[in-house]
């Protein structure tokens, strides 16, 4: 899973394989950090705006 | 699966069995449970259950007396090369975590018991139904833990296991060598506890690829199979029988190949 | 009692109704939390399962749920990505029965696994050529995701959108579902076609051994399809099965015709490609090691061509000509009979393709291996249904799965 197991090589397979699920795991964990930093940013720190703003 | 360190020729370990000396005795089964601590069960007639790293069939003609014969099959690991012999075996490409491997330096399919977390889809894979799960812990029989074989781990319930071709006595005769300064070994310094046990000589052991050894010769006979070989899984395994019928049992056949 | 947590201008049963109807459900479900700690604390020696079955009706139910739970990832495709936009009134629903079944599916592998605390090492120590490493993956990121896609509906609950983070939270999350879906839809392609491919790579196996392109099996994309097809008619089934039981019309049929017919032309195109996958498999795969076609389907007690049969003609081509007419759709009837058949042909394939591999003997002096489950087996095998039951009653009850729930039963 990590390049430090030692099951690890750097080849094709590897690289492919593990480079989809980090990539996958990328866009998910960046996507709830969007939402949550942002929710947490207009909740807390930009308290002029309006609470139902949709 | 990394490419092992390799400092000598490749070696391909591999059995020949005579099926026309088997006899069905079962002392190869005995002593391969004895050899690799094969736990058992206390009622041993559910047999779809049981550990027999060596199975031995029994095979008929399927002809009317007095036509009828008997053929007796053991059958162990086939150590499978795989497609294009490039260790692909049916198992070991399938097992997800790394459970079960392909030794290039000896042709050895391994199985790594406290890897394996029990998915079983090495099982699913096998054709020869070589590999056997722990339904149970093992339990042996008041004192018999004194006389398990302290070279070969005990396994415990919900892995899979199987037959190594002894490789503890591959280890043991290795380190041995080294220590004689050896890197190669002689054809009878590494046997099979099956090999050893058996009456009938019908079980022959060497690496393959050595024409030194006797399996080198006796697999290139012209009465030599291997278990389904049309599926290509490449097994190590040959056997030997001047029967046809015994022949045309290793394998499958449409209607119209059939003679 | 609890209707301060009932969403606005929507009717729901009193509360000690409601409160028997989990009992009842909760019940079932103590049932199969049982029998998973008796497999849990005694092994797998409570099943039925043993050397030549050493995949069974968990492996099976895995499969079925995962298929059937493809409603979520397509529906999601269809409503994010191709931007059918009428699906939103059944989304909610389809990632929520997704939900339940991936979430079962890995409830169920854990048990399923000889030594559940190693379950890691698939992770940790993955071999990557191996389908199955592919499975647990996917299964699992996929799960992630319709746990993201399922949240914003939790926090649309009345209280808990009091809270300004919450909402912010639930609105963030809907702005931007679709890179979630997307997401999503990566994964299950892979998962859903990895899933057909721990059968199809079986080249020791020549009933589910079949060739492909590159590593993947046609089983690969065969399962990615049938789980596209297949899965919303298990939505549907699902959402017919609510309005029985609420008495209640929660979704307007304009958007469940749109779904049946979209799973029509899916289950009418994936059936083609089946039965070309299975005469070819037949006329060149399986003779190639030796096997006739029957030889598959006679001289044994429960596997006749009758299964093939079922699974292709009866629940695949029957289906997908209800589902792909518009007769077939506006009619009540038949939309649910091509419906349940869908959702059966799904189970067939999968059960096929997990059992009868391992009924097949293929060393010639071997014969058929029968299996029937244990009740341990049985037990947790619906422990995930009565699951199923309580958070769809719970979801139901306190959540706004519905859209058009109030405009369709106005009186409330």
């Amino acid at each position: 899973m990590f390049p430090f197991c030692f099951e690890w090589i750097w080849d094709m397979s590897h690289m492919v394989f593990m480079g989809g699920l980090w990539y996958a795991l990328t866009i998910i964990g960046l996507g709830m950090t969007y939402c949550i930093g942002k929710a947490f940013y207009d909740t807390y720190m930009d308290k002029g705006k309006d609470d139902h703003n949709h | 699966m990394k490419e092992e360190q390799n400092h000598e020729k490749a070696k391909r370990y591999g059995m020949v069995i005579d099926l026309d000396k088997c006899t069905g005795c079962g002392a190869c089964m005995v002593a391969c449970m004895a050899e690799n601590n094969v736990p058992f069960k206390e009622d041993e007639s559910k047999k779809l259950d049981s550990i027999t790293w060596l199975r031995v069939y029994k095979l008929t003609n399927r002809k009317p007396f007095p036509d009828t014969e008997i053929c007796y099959l053991p059958r162990p690991c086939q150590h499978c090369g795989g497609k294009g012999n490039h260790g692909h075996s049916p198992c070991v490409s399938v097992c997800p975590a790394t459970a079960t491997d392909y030794s290039k330096e000896t042709g050895i399919v391994s199985q790594i018991y406290t890897r394996c977390f029990g998915c079983r889809y090495c099982m699913a894979a096998c054709p020869y139904h070589a590999r056997y799960f722990n339904w149970w812990d093992p339990v042996w029989p008041d004192g018999m833990e004194k006389y398990l074989s302290p070279n070969v781990s005990v396994r415990m319930r919900g892995i899979v296991e199987k037959c190594s071709f002894c490789f503890h006595r591959y280890q043991i005769a290795m380190d041995k060598a080294y220590y004689e300064g050896r890197g190669e070994l002689e054809e009878n310094e590494y046997q099979t506890a099956c090999t050893q046990a058996c009456p009938a000589n019908a079980i022959t052991f060497g690496d393959l690829n050595n024409p030194e050894h006797a399996v080198y010769e006796l697999k290139k006979e012209k009465n030599a199979f291997r278990l389904l070989e049309r599926l290509q899984t490449n097994p190590k395994v040959y056997y030997l029988s001047n029967r046809e019928w015994v022949r045309r049992a290793g394998d499958n056949y449409l209607e119209k190949e059939k003679k | 009692m609890d209707s301060a947590l009932i969403p606005k201008g929507v009717k729901r049963c009193p509360t000690w109704q409601f409160a028997l109807w989990i009992g009842a459900a909760g019940a079932v479900l103590l049932w199969g939390v049982f029998a998973m700690l008796l497999c849990w604390f005694k092994g797998l020696n409570q099943t039925n399962m043993n050397d030549s079955y050493g995949f069974a009706l968990w492996i099976w139910a895995d499969l079925a749920v995962i298929a059937l739970g493809g409603g979520a990832f397509f529906t999601g495709f269809l409503r994010y990505i191709v931007g059918k936009d009428e699906l939103k009134n059944i989304i909610n629903y389809a990632v929520l029965i997704g939900f339940i079944c991936y979430s079962s599916a890995l409830l169920i592998l854990a048990i399923d696994i000889g030594q559940p605390l190693r379950g890691w090492f698939i992770f940790w120590h993955a071999n990557v050529h191996s389908m199955l490493t592919e499975v647990a993956f996917c299964l699992t990121c996929y799960f992630v995701v319709l746990t993201i896609e399922y949240v914003p509906l939790i926090l649309e609950n009345r209280q808990i959108d009091k809270v300004p983070f919450f909402h912010r939270l639930g609105h963030n999350m809907h702005e931007i579902m679709a890179v979630f879906a997307a997401t999503g839809a990566f994964l299950s392609f892979f998962h859903q076609g990895s899933l057909g491919g721990v059968p199809g790579v079986l080249f020791g196996r020549p009933f589910a051994y079949r060739e492909g392109i590159f590593i993947w099996p046609w089983t690969f994309f065969l399962y990615t399809w049938s789980a596209a097809a297949c899965g919303p008619c298990f939505t549907i089934l699902v959402t017919w099965i609510t309005e029985k039981i609420t008495k209640k019309k929660l979704v307007k049929q304009n958007v469940i015709e749109l779904l049946a017919k979209i799973s029509g032309w899916m289950i009418g195109t994936y059936i083609i490609a089946k039965i070309i996958d299975t005469l070819y498999w037949a006329k060149v795969t399986a003779p190639a090691a030796g096997f006739n076609l029957m030889d598959f389907y006679s001289n044994n007690p429960f596997y006749g061509i009758w299964i093939l049969i079922l699974e292709i003609v009866i629940c695949g081509v029957v289906p997908a000509l209800i589902l792909i007419t518009e007769k077939g759709r506006k009619n009540p009837v038949t939309l649910m009979t091509g419906i349940i058949l869908a959702v059966l042909g799904a189970c067939v394939n999968r059960w096929v393709m997990v059992l009868q591999v391992m009924a097949v003997p293929v060393l010639t002096f071997e014969s058929w291996a029968m299996y029937y489950p244990s009740w341990q087996e049985v037990a947790t095998t619906i422990l995930p249904v009565a699951y199923g039951v309580i958070l769809i009653s719970l979801s139901y009850r306190y959540l706004p799965v519905f859209p058009q729930e109030q405009e369709l039963n106005p009186e409330a």
